[in-house]
Formats: C-alpha cells, structure tokens, sequence
C-alpha cells in the first residue's frame, strides 16, 4: 500500500480530532478549580476550528471519490464528509453545553470522551468495511456508554448509563454475528464487494435478508427506531443532558449514516424497477418508520418531564427520517441528509434550552416551564424556535426538511406513508404547542416571574444562538444545504 | 341652465343626499340650523322638480330627460335615469311631500342631526326607485329606501317601535327577496338590466338558457311574476300581506307617517305600473282576477278594520290599506283588459282605471299625509291617541277643526275634492270590466264614509271632556308653522279636486304609452 | 434589465423586519414599539395602494414580478407577483393592518411581543398573496398559520383561549398539509421539475389524476377559507382571539384559504375543479345558509359575527365554485369587501367588550348614546353583511348569486334566504346593543371610543361605502384575474 495525500485527508477531522484531544489530556490537569471551564473552551473552539480546517482544507473532489482508501476501509466522498462536519460541530456545541454542567464541566474526561466519541462517529460515517465499520461504532458507542453515566453521584445516571450499555452490547453483540455470517456466506469483509455478490447472486436473497435483519437490530438500537427504541427514554431521562443532546443527534445521525450507505450499495443502486430484496426491505421499513413515528409521537403526548418528552419526539424523529431512507432515491437520501442536518440543529437547540434551564432552576418538569416567556424572554424566544422547528413550522429547517421527506414519499408513490406522516406531525404539533403554552401562558406561582430571572451563561448563550440562526439559515437559505445533501447522497449511488 | 338641464334627473336624485352629508358635518347643538338647511335644503329638489314639471313634454312618448351612467359593468348594470308621466307624478309627490314633512318634524327636538340626514336619505332612496330605469338600480334604490325608514321608526317612534320596525324590515326584505331572484334571473339571462331593453326581450323570450330543460318558460314567467308580485304587494300593502303596516305608521314619528304613507307605499304600486304591467302582460291578464279580489278584499277588510280602531292613528293607518286597494283594483282592470284588447270600450274603461289608479296614488298621498300629520298635531297637545279621550275639541281648536274637517272629506272622497276624482275614475273605469268586485268596493265605499266620520266626531264633535279644556292639559290651538304645513296639501287638494286636468294631461300619455 | 423597484417584496417583508426591530427594543418602551408598529403598517399600507393604483389593467395578467432562485435543484424559485385576483387582498391586508394596530393600541401586555408575532403573520399573509410558486406560497401559508397559535392562546379571552387556540391551529395545519401532499403530487406529476405555478398552469395534467388531487388541495386550503364541514375552528377562534387577532382572522386569513384554494386548486387543476365544483357547492350553500341560522341563534356578540363570517365565506366559495365569470367576479370583491366589514365588526365588537366587559347581547345596551361612531361603523358593517345595496356587500354578493343562477337556479334561490336571516340578526343585534337602554349594571362604565379607534372605522366605513357605490373601483382589476383563471378553466 502506497501512501497518498489523499489518505491524509480523507481522516483529516479524525487527526486533528486525535490532536484535540491530546492537548487536552496535556494542559487539562494544569487547571484547577473554575479554571476547569478553559477545557470545555478548549474543546468547543478547537472542534469549530477543527471544523473550519476540515472544510477548507479536507474536502473530497471528484478524484478522491473512486479512490480507495486505505485498502478499501473507508472511503472519502461528500457522504461522509458532510455527515463528519455535522457530528464535529455538535460535539462544539455539545462542549458549550457541558461547561456549565455541575460535573460534566469540571471534569476534563468528559470532554475526551466526548471527542473520542466524535471520532468514531466520523469513521462511521466514512467506512466501507464490516471491520472497520464495526470498530467504528465501538469507538463511537464505548465513551457514550461512559458519559451516559457519568454522574456516578446519582443513581438515576448510573443506572441509564448501565442500561445503555447492556442494551447497547448485547445489539451490537448481534449486530456483530451478523457481520461475522455474512463473512462467512461471502468471504469478504468490503462492502462493495458484497454488494457485487448479492447482485450477482452468489448471496441467496433469503439468506441476505436474515443478515440484514441482524445487522439493522444493531443500527436500529443507534437510531432509536420501534422496536429497538426501549432503552432511550430512560436514558435520556437518567443521563447527564448535555449528553442526552449529543446521543440523541449526532449518534443518532451517524447511525442514519451508516444505514444509509449499506442500504445504497447494498441494493446497488438496482432500484429502478426495485429488485425484490430491496423492495421488501423498503416495505419492511417504511412499517417499521410508520409505527416508529406514530409510538413515539403518540407516546410523547403523556409525557410530563421534559426529557422524557424530546426522547419520545426524538424517536419519532426518527421515523420520519426514516421516510427518506426508505424511498431509496436520490431525492429520498437528500432529503434524508438535510432532515438530519436540519434536526440536529433543532434538537440541539430544545436541549440546549432544556440544559440551561435545569441549570438554573434544577428541574425538567415541563409545569416548572410556566412563566419562563417572563422569566427570560430570550429563552421562551429560542424554545418557541426549536419546538416549531420541530412542529415543521416555517421559517424554521424542520419544516423544510419534512417537506422533502413528504416529497420523497411522494415520488415514489408511497403516498400512504407521507400521510401518516402528515397525521403524525399533527400530532407532534399538539405537543409541542402544549409546551409552548407552559411557557407563554401559564404564569409561575404567585406570578412574580421578574423576581426568578433565568440568567443565560455565555457558553449557553453563544450555542443557543449559533443553533437558532443555523435553524434559521436552514429554514429559508435552503440552496445550499440542499445542495451539500445532494452531493452527499450522489456519493451513494457511484460505486 | 344647461347644465341643469342636462343632468336634471341627476341632480334631483342626489341633491337631498348631499344636503344630508353637508347636515352631518354641522354641529349638532344648532338644532335651528340644522332644522332650516334641512328644509332649505329639501326645497332644492321641489324646485328641480317643479322645473322638470314645466319643461317636460307632455305629449311625446317614452322615457325623457334620460341619463345614463357607467356604474356597474362587470355585470351590465349602468346608472340609467328617465322619466315618463307617472314617474314625473310620483317625483313631484316626493318632492313635494318632503319639505312638509321636514316642516312637520320641527317638533322633533331629540338627534336632530341624524333625524334630518336619514330623511334627506330617505328622499334620494325614493326618488331613485322613481327615476331609474335600470333594474338593478331599481332595486339598490328600493333597498336603500328601507333603511333610513327603519331608524326612523326604530329611534324617532313612539313606544312600541321596536317591533314595529323589525317587522316592518322583515316584511319588505322577505317580500324584495323573491324580486331579487328574479331580478337576478333576468339580469343572467338578457345579460343587462336595462329596463326598455328588457321590456321587449323578456316579453319576447321564448326561452332562457338559465333554467332547467324541464321548466317551461310560462311556469317560470308564472313564478317570477309572483316574485315580483309579492315584493309590491307587501309595500302597497295588499291585504292579506298588510299587518306591518299598522303598526309600523302608528309607531312611526309624525314625519315618519306621512312620508310612509304618502310617499313609500308608492313604491309598490308603482312597481306593479312600472314593472309587472310591462314585464308580464299575459302573467297580469291570467292572474288580474286574483289581484282585484286581493284589492277588494283590502278595500273592505280595511275599511271596517279602521272602523273598529280607538287609536286615531290606527284609524288612519287603515284606511291606507283601504285607499291602496282603490289603486291595485284599477291596475287589475287594466291588467285583465291586457295589451292588445281590439274592444275600443274596454280599452277606453282600462285607460280610464290606470289615470284613475296613478292620480289616487298622488291623492292618497297627499290626503294620507295631510292626516297622519293632523293627528300629530293632536297627539303633541293631548299625548294621547285613544279616540275615546277625546270629544267637543272643535270648540277648543275650531282652525284645527276645520282643517281636520276638510282633510277628512277629502279622504272620504266627496266631490268637488281630489279623492273623489280618482275614486271615481277608477270606479269608472273597473265597472265593465269586473263589476262584482267593484260592486264590492263600492260597500266599502260606505264604509270609508263611516270610519271617517266616525274618527272626526270622537275628535270634534260630542260632549266636550272637560279633561282639555282648561288647566295644565288644555289644548292649544293649531299653530302657524302647522298650517303653514297644512296650507299647499289643502290647495292641492282642492286644485284636483275642481281642476284635475293639469296633472291628467300627464298621467294619460304615460297610461297610453307604457300600456 | 432596467432595475425596478421589488416592490412586492418590499411589502412581504416590511412587517417582519418591524417585528425584529421591535423584539430589539426594550420591553418597557412600549409606545416606541407602538409606534414602530404603526410606521410600519402606514408603509405597507401606502405601498399596497401604490401597487393597486400602478397595477396597469389593461396589460393585465402578473406584473411586478421578481424571480429569484431558491432552490434550483428542486426548481424552487422565489417568484412574487400580482394579477386582479390577489391586488385587492394584498390593500386589503394593508387596510385590516393599519386598523388592527390602531385598534390594538391600548393593549398593554407585553405588546412588543404581541405586534412582532401580529406582523410575523402579515408577513405570511402578504406572502400567500403574492406568492407564485408553490413552494414559497406554502411556506408563507404556514407562517400566516402558526402565530395564530401565540396570539390567541397568550392575548386571548381567558376562558377559552387554550382550548380555541389549539382547536384552530390543529385544524388548519390537518388541512394545509393535506393540501401539501397534492402540492406535491402536482409537483412530481407535472413532470416539469418545477413549482413554479405560472409554469404548472400549462403542466397539462390528466384528467384523472386532477380528478383525484382537485379535492385533497382545495379542501385543504378551504379549511381556512371556512368552508362547511370544517368551518368549527373559526367561530372559536374568532371569540378567543383579542381583537385585532380576529380582524386579522376572518379579514385576511380566511381570505387565505379561500385566495390558496382558488389559485392551487382551481387554477392549476381546472378539470378538477369543473368535476367536482357541484360539491363545493353544496358545501358552500350549506355553509351560506347554516351559518346564517346559527348565527342568528348566537346570544355573544362574537360568536355571532363569528358565524356570520362562516356564512358569508360560503358565498365566496360558491362564488368560486360556479367557475363562470360572474361567480368568480363577485367572489373576489366578496373577498375584500367581507374582509373589511368583518374587521370593521370585530373592531367594534372589541370596543364594546373592553369596556362592557361582556359579549352577551341580553347583557348588553345602550352603547349607541355613548359610543355613536362605533355604532354608526357597526351599522354600515351590518348592511354590508346583509348585502345591503349602496355597500360593498351589495356588489360582492349579487354577481355571486347571478353566478348561481348561471349554474343552477335552485341553490341561487336557497343561498338567497340567508339574506332575510343575515338582517334579521344584525337589525336585532343593533337594536338590542346600541339602542335598548343601558343596563344598570352597565352604567358608568361605558365611554366613547378613542380617535384612533375612530379613524379605524371611519378607513374601513369609507372603504364599503366607496365600494358600493362605485363598484369600478374594484371590479374591474378583479376581472383583470377572472379573465386569467377563465382562460385556465378553458373559456367557459
């Protein structure tokens, strides 16, 4: 194997990652007492800079893409790249939300875990190999499994973080022997080139089907789709919030990343007339999508605890994400990837406000939200943008990404499915706007809200509102974003 | 003068509304002064009136003095004016009833300001129907008439004018509703409102694109001059749609009631000349039977209805339904004569019937006004109108009573009065035709007689109730701007009365012309 | 290309930008952002009768235009323009505007708040109108939606905002995104790569497929329009909403649905429309009739306009839905003119309430002696609720009726019924509030409105009058649009 510059480039943010992080594992001790903050300045800044050096300098061309790199084990195409830029600057944001927190802020390690994290999820993104794709998510999955139960003080966090792992292990156990049989029935680990075989039938369709059952038990766990969603909102009740916004964003992305590449070349692009495998995999999962969104949605309605409530939404999220997945399009993978940009950022932003708020007040009751539009007026501001956003209200991204996810529907006349999804956000707007009337309508006790002011620290401050204008610029600046998508999603179906 | 000649119609129609704005935009503290420009004001009209009287020519055919206006062209309506004999009748009666009224109302002391605009606007919505010839126009008119009368009931009118004004809208808006389908079903099928087009495409019309296959073009004509029919009736009133009137000319304010009575039930039975006659011919000869038991029935019904009344404003009112019912009688002979009668006699009876009925509508008017105001003048001094408190006033209020007298007979119909004229035309002209009812009418006649009398002597006459005569109740006598009030309806009536040719000239051209 | 003026453009987006210049004031300089707020509805008020008064009739057809690109790989454009059809309701939103911060003057709580999320929705309501692609006018659609939500549930009347205030946006957004799913349909159906409506117009499609779409988008849209079955949210909304909330409401964002309606469903999906237009109608004579009657039973003062709206909506819809020229013509001058009146009604409604403290009518009376102008505003509303001839509802509701009549006599003669009830209620509400003595309980507390309520109803008041009596001020740009959408349907 030759060395080429390409090779550089293509982990370029995984380096610069690595370097991060070593620095911070060098200066970090040196800090005592409230200088422990300068680490999680340290990390934000140096992932926004590892995010501008990644984009001026590491972006994929056109002869990148056919490369191969590294034997084979990752590959370096917009695909992966626009989905590393999205987990690098949740990680920033991330690292502004966890500086303040009473013990995630303090501690150097988390923001290690959290960059070691970030790391795998890039290589996630980027691998083309069973291999290294499942060390990938190791490497993604083992500090989240850490910071999930980070606060070992209490128990509630400890617990979620037990179960994360436990449930995390035993799908990726799973997971695993499916990868492991599927070496076996093709005897390679490339996925490109297992692809070629299941083309050319040398896999039997039967036979790849029971394999991509097991490997979507593992993703599904990732994603938080039904029937794999159980352990997610005890977690996300029990973990440290700063972490459950990462978990429920960008890990969640990377597991949409993932998804979506082996199901692209898994079906080698065959999709039009769609091959019989990738025809009932498609209706598989768009039933899968449906109850996904509908139980999440549905379950969220009950919900009283803030938490627990953006964990169901963030299921139901899922689904509709999942509506792209599933048309196996261009404009279906397009609107996939801009669905997620555009959720990341919104939900980012609702735990953003979720975070600063529990700093405060120590409670994530939505009843305590009541008078928070008097409390402090920016806050209510940027809640009321992050749940429309997630309503699928304009001017906002999520509306604009449910209309493409609808439109993918569409196109491939799985007219019934955008309609449930439709009925869906129906009900998600109810909720929604159930919170946003705790917060604007109903007063605090004793109604003296000017007296209980929820002062914002700049870190919060500064990431709410880079989140809000990106939800923003999502929302009505669309082009690009739609442009970057679809270059991401063109990169799946040239093999 | 060329100027006002050439849009005279215009000028008419819209000069009591821009007194009405101008009144609006003076203080509403100076009451004199907004009593004097109303009235100033409302003799601008009478004297373009009185200009298009002198210069109108008597002996052509047709509409003149027309004008015509773009108003509404999406759907072909245009502001289209012109007058004829009857219409210049009718101008001159609303003309002319408007100052005195006006004159009667300076009693009216309480929102001057908005009393006197909504007459001005209730002047112009008169006169429009008058004027138009446009049917749409017709019917802005007809409805906007409506409304200035509903608040002066409503806001100027004695106790129980609540009611008495909703039903007076109800009655006329439910009545209009047929009138404004089928105006609206003439409208799409000829695609233009404009009457002397569509007197000869709807009469012509074999059939219309807008309606069902299996509608014939006679049921629908049948059923559209129902329509039309029903709109006219209730404001003439035709027995049996008469009870709004009641209580809506007892509720009304004094002005209220002349001009209701001397002016507004005009409107139906010029709408039966103007339009019914012309539009459905055949319609009218079919159904005329049934018009002329409807008006006997309102002739007799009426008169022993006001024979049976205390309240003297009841009294009066009835005998509205009464006078009417000579004028709808009339236009029935005419309608049963129909168009293209070759019987010279039944022609001349008919022609006869229609001068008889258009000159009763100017006389009704006139004698219908004269008494509601008389018996303002008497409710103001009494504060009552209960015919059994009063008794023996002539002795008190002997100007008054010779007014009342006078008034009365003209009512009545004794010759040598307008009333008797064209009671008498229309008697005249109805015999040949349908004799039975006009035999009919004739009893009612009678009894016309008798509630006249019956009402002047529960005034006047009998043991005088000491009640008026003196102390804090006494009655005064009439004063000078009620004669003043009185004096041109008096003349009027008495010039027809003796020397009804002037005003016959005109009626007969338009009688012959439009029918 | 000569530079022009984006006059359009200027419009849509005045209102937001005064938003976000007030959400930077102070909370505490309330009149400064009072008076921002009026700036800013003068302006746009001032540019709307420009674009109206320059709009050439005789070229017709979309003027003003702006194109921009948005989203070229999915052929998004940011395509603004104006025809007949939308002119008067882009004045209309200014007219209902300018009054509705009149109005809303005296409002002090938190009022920054209130005015940025009040001109966010006129941002989405100017947008609809003027929008020509599909996808900028649903995106405009939503925004005139979900402020709705705010404004009602946080200003609104305590007793039943939140329940109204969810019913309302629920109901709405179940139809907009109904209708979204056949905007998207139409959009791959088309095959053009496009949704840019102008381009649609020729898109051709089947006869079949329009026959199945017409209904998913114009019902869609017609939920906001009021149109019966689905007309429940509206009344509702109309009594949570605070007073300028619901001048904006039934003014403009009924409008809204009924405007989107016409120019998605109609217009795009002509065969669609000649299908099914004999079910729309009878949606919309029911909704004439029923709305009326109910109406008529109501004992709230805004319950009772509030049905009223639904009724008079329904003649726009019918208006629509005979397809001819007549029809079409009065459904849009009934757009504008029910848009004036109803706010004109709303408005008084408003001023009564805040000082009676009561909607019902058996509690309320002799307001006419305090309040004369109020009342003389609440009177012309109501004679051009009744179709009133000498006012604008005249004008608007007999080219509907003779639309009918082209179609079909019998529902002409049906709708026409709703007259006599429509007076009926709005004589016995002006009786009973304006001219009954004043209740006991009611003295002393009552005063004559402010000059800027005045001027409010005296802008709208003028506006009705002016319309009908002389109907060339508006008819004939509405033609200009009829003309258009008649060529679509194929010069029926």
């Amino acid at each position: 194997m030759r060395y080429t510059s390409t090779m550089v480039m293509s982990i370029l943010p995984e380096i610069l990652l690595l370097i991060l992080g070593i620095i911070l594992l060098v200066i970090e001790p040196f800090w005592k007492g409230d200088k422990r903050r300068n680490a999680g300045k340290l990390t934000a800044a140096g992932l926004f800079v590892i995010m501008a050096l990644s984009i001026y300098f590491g972006r994929p061309n056109e002869s990148t893409m056919d490369e191969v790199v590294f034997g084979g084990m990752i590959r370096f195409d917009w695909l992966a790249f626009f989905f590393k830029m999205m987990f690098v600057f949740s990680a920033a944001v991330t690292a502004l939300f966890m500086m303040d927190h009473e013990i995630l802020g303090k501690r150097g390690e988390s923001y290690i875990m959290l960059l070691a994290a970030t790391l795998g999820m890039n290589l996630m993104a980027a691998s083309a190999d069973l291999v290294m794709l499942f060390l990938a998510i190791e490497t993604a999955s083992i500090p989240l499994y850490v910071l999930a139960g980070f606060t070992v003080a209490d128990k509630k966090s400890t617990e979620s973080g037990i179960k994360y792992l436990l449930f995390g292990a035993m799908t990726t156990a799973v997971m695993l022997y499916g990868f492991s049989l599927l070496f076996g029935f093709a005897g390679t680990t490339n996925l490109y080139a297992l692809a070629d075989q299941v083309v050319t039938g040398q896999l039997p369709l039967g036979v790849a089907l029971g394999l991509f059952l097991l490997i979507v038990v593992g993703l599904g766990f990732k994603v938080a789709i039904v029937p794999f969603h159980f352990w997610a909102p005890d977690v996300y009740t029990g973990s440290p919030t700063p972490v459950v916004g990462f978990l429920s964003t960008a890990s969640k992305a990377a597991g949409f990343a993932v998804l979506a590449r082996l199901f692209i070349i898994g079906f080698e692009g065959n999709l039009f007339p769609l091959s019989d495998l990738a025809y009932s995999w498609a209706s598989i999962l768009a039933v899968l999508a449906a109850i996904t969104m509908t139980l999440g949605n549905l379950v969220a309605l009950k919900q009283t605890n803030m938490k627990r409530l953006l964990a169901y939404s963030s299921i139901a999220h899922s689904g509709y994400a999942m509506i792209g997945l599933v048309a196996l399009t261009e404009l279906g993978m397009t609107s996939l990837v801009f669905y997620l940009l555009a959720y990341i950022l919104t939900n980012l932003a609702a735990f953003g406000t979720a975070i600063a708020f529990e700093r405060v007040t120590g409670s994530t009751e939505i009843k305590d939200y009541a008078g928070l539009s008097r409390r402090s007026p920016g806050l209510a501001i940027i809640m009321l943008v992050a749940f429309l956003s997630l309503a699928g209200m304009p001017p906002f991204g999520g509306f604009v990404a449910k209309i493409f996810v609808f439109a993918a529907a569409v196109q491939v006349n799985m007219i019934w499915l955008a309609v449930i999804g439709i009925l869906n956000s129906i009900i998600g707007l109810y909720y929604y706007l159930n919170v946003l009337k705790v917060i604007y309508l109903y007063r605090m006790e004793g109604e003296d809200e000017e007296s209980h002011p929820i002062p914002l620290t700049r870190p919060y401050a500064l990431g709410l509102v880079v989140l809000s204008v990106g939800i923003l610029l999502v929302g009505t600046l669309i082009a690009p974003w739609f442009g970057f998508s679809n270059e991401a999603a063109l990169n799946l179906f040239k093999f | 003068m060329d100027f006002i000649n050439n849009y005279l119609l215009t000028l008419i129609l819209f000069s009591p509304i821009l007194i009405a704005l101008i009144i609006l935009f003076l203080p509403k503290e100076r009451t004199k002064l907004l009593r004097w420009t109303a009235l100033i004001g409302s003799l601008v009209p009478f004297a373009l009136s009185l200009v298009l009287w002198f210069s109108f020519n008597s002996s052509a055919d047709g509409f003149q003095f027309e004008e015509q206006y773009n108003w509404y062209e999406a759907i072909n309506s245009s502001l289209h004016l012109g007058v004829d004999g009857l219409s210049l009748t009718m101008v001159l009666l609303t003309t002319f009833l408007t100052p005195l009224a006006i004159l009667a109302s300076f009693s009216i002391s309480d929102r001057v300001k908005p009393y006197m605009a909504l007459f001005l606007m209730l002047e112009t919505g008169m006169l429009g129907v008058f004027l138009s010839l446009d049917l749409l126009i017709f019917f802005v008119f007809w409805e906007v008439g409506l409304m200035p009368m509903y608040f002066l009931i409503n806001q100027w009118g004695s106790a129980n004018r609540e009611y008495a004004s909703l039903k007076f809208i109800i009655y006329t808006i439910g009545g209009s509703l047929g009138l404004l389908l089928a105006v609206q079903m003439l409208g799409v099928a000829f695609g233009t409102y404009d009457m002397p087009k569509l007197f000869e495409l709807w009469t012509a019309a074999e059939s219309l694109n807008n309606i069902p296959e299996w509608l014939d073009i006679k049921t629908v004509k049948a059923v559209a001059f129902w329509a039309f029919v029903l709109a006219f009736a209730v404001k003439v009133p035709l027995w049996p749609f008469h009870t709004w009137l009641p209580d809506a000319h007892t509720e009304a304010p004094t002005a209220g009631s002349m001009i209701l009575a001397g002016v507004l039930l005009k409107l139906g039975a010029y709408g039966f000349l103007r339009l019914i006659l012309p539009f459905y011919p055949e319609q009218a000869q079919t159904f005329a039977g049934v018009l002329a038991f409807l008006a006997t029935a309102s002739i007799v019904f009426g008169a022993f209805a006001a024979y049976a009344q205390t309240d003297f404003k009841r009294l009066v009112a009835y005998s509205s339904v009464n006078h009417m019912g000579f004028v709808i009688l009339g236009i029935a002979a005419a309608a049963k004569v129909g168009l293209d009668n070759t019987d010279l006699a039944m022609n001349l009876s008919k022609n006869i019937a229609l001068n008889g009925a258009i000159l009763q509508m100017f006389n009704h008017g006139l004698s219908a006004a004269g008494m509601f105001f008389l018996v303002g003048v008497i409710y103001d001094r009494t504060h009552t109108r209960n015919l059994n408190d009063y008794g023996g006033l002539f002795t008190l209020v002997p100007i008054y009573g010779g007014i009342l007298i006078f008034t009365s007979m003209a009512s009545l119909g004794l010759p040598g009065l307008n009333g008797f004229i064209s009671e008498f035309l229309v008697v005249r002209g109805t015999w040949p035709i349908f004799t039975l009812y006009t035999a009919i009418s004739m009893l009612g006649l009678l009894f016309t007689g008798a509630y006249v009398l019956k009402g002047v002597k529960n005034v006047l006459h009998g043991p005088l109730n000491k009640h008026w005569a003196g102390g804090e109740h006494k009655v005064s006598e009439i004063n000078i701007r009620e004669i003043i009030v009185m004096a041109p309806i008096m003349v009027t009536i008495l010039w027809i009365g003796i020397w009804p040719a002037w005003i016959l000239k005109v009626i007969n051209k338009a009688v012959i012309s439009i029918f | 290309m000569e530079f022009q003026f984006p006059i359009l453009s200027v419009i849509v987006f005045i209102p937001i930008i005064a938003g976000v210049l007030m959400m930077l004031m102070p909370a505490e300089r309330k009149n400064e952002v009072r008076i921002i707020a009026l700036a800013a509805a003068v302006l746009a008020l001032l540019l709307s009768i420009w674009v109206y008064i320059t709009y050439d009739q005789n070229v017709a057809g979309y003027q003003f235009e702006e194109v921009y690109d948005w989203v070229p790989a999915l052929g998004i454009g940011y395509h603004v323009g104006v025809d007949g059809m939308s002119i008067p309701l882009v004045l209309l939103t200014g007219v209902v505007m300018f009054t509705g911060v009149l109005i809303s003057w005296g409002l002090d709580d938190r009022p920054r708040e209130f005015f940025a999320i009040l001109f966010l929705l006129a941002t989405g309501v100017f947008g609809v109108f003027v929008s020509l692609d599909l996808f900028l006018l649903f995106f405009f659609y939503e925004i005139a939606v979900f402020p709705m939500y705010l404004l009602i549930a946080i200003w609104g009347w305590a007793k039943t905002r939140e329940y109204a205030a969810m019913k309302l946006t629920l109901y709405l957004f179940v139809g907009s995104v109904i209708a979204l799913v056949g905007i998207l349909a139409m959009y791959f159906g088309s095959g053009l790569e496009t949704f840019d409506m102008i381009k649609l117009e020729e898109a051709n499609f089947s006869e079949h497929f329009q026959n199945i779409w017409f209904l998913p988008v114009f019902l869609g849209f017609a939920v906001l329009g009021g149109i019966w079955p689905f007309h429940n949210w509206s009344p509702d909304g109309h009594v949570a909403a605070p007073t300028a909330v619901s001048m904006f409401h039934a003014g403009v964002l009924m409008k809204l649905g009924a405007f989107a309606a016409l120019r998605v469903g109609i217009m795009l999906l002509p065969q669609g429309a000649e299908r099914w237009s004999g079910l729309i109608m009878v949606f919309a004579v029911i909704a004439v009739v029923y709305g009326a009657l109910i109406a008529f039973m109501q004992d709230d003062l805004k319950y009772m306009i509030g049905f009223s709206s639904v009724s008079h909506m329904g003649l726009v819809m019918l208006g629509l839905s005979t397809l001819n020229k007549n029809g079409l013509t009065g459904a849009g001058v009934q757009m504008f003119s029910h848009g004036v009146m109803t706010a004109l009604f709303f408005a008084v409604a408003g001023m009564i309430y805040d000082r009676a403290h009561t909607r019902y009518i058996s509690e309320l009376g002799g307001m006419g002696k305090i309040m004369p102008f109020a009342m003389i505003g609440f009177i012309i509303g109501g004679f051009v609720s009744m179709g009133m001839p000498g006012f604008s509802g005249f004008v608007a509701e007999f080219p509907i009726f003779m639309g009918v009549w082209q179609v079909s006599p019998w529902i002409a003669i049906i709708a026409t019924t709703s007259i006599v009830i429509t007076a009926a209620y709005i004589l016995r509400n002006v009786r009973d509030v304006f001219f009954r003595p004043l209740p006991k309980k009611l003295e002393g507390q009552i005063t004559d409105v402010i000059v800027l309520d005045k001027v409010a109803i005296f802008t709208v008041s003028a506006l009705m009058i002016a319309l009908g009596l002389f109907p060339i001020i508006l008819v004939p740009m509405v033609q200009t649009g009829v003309d258009n959408i008649l060529r679509l349907l194929g010069g029926a």
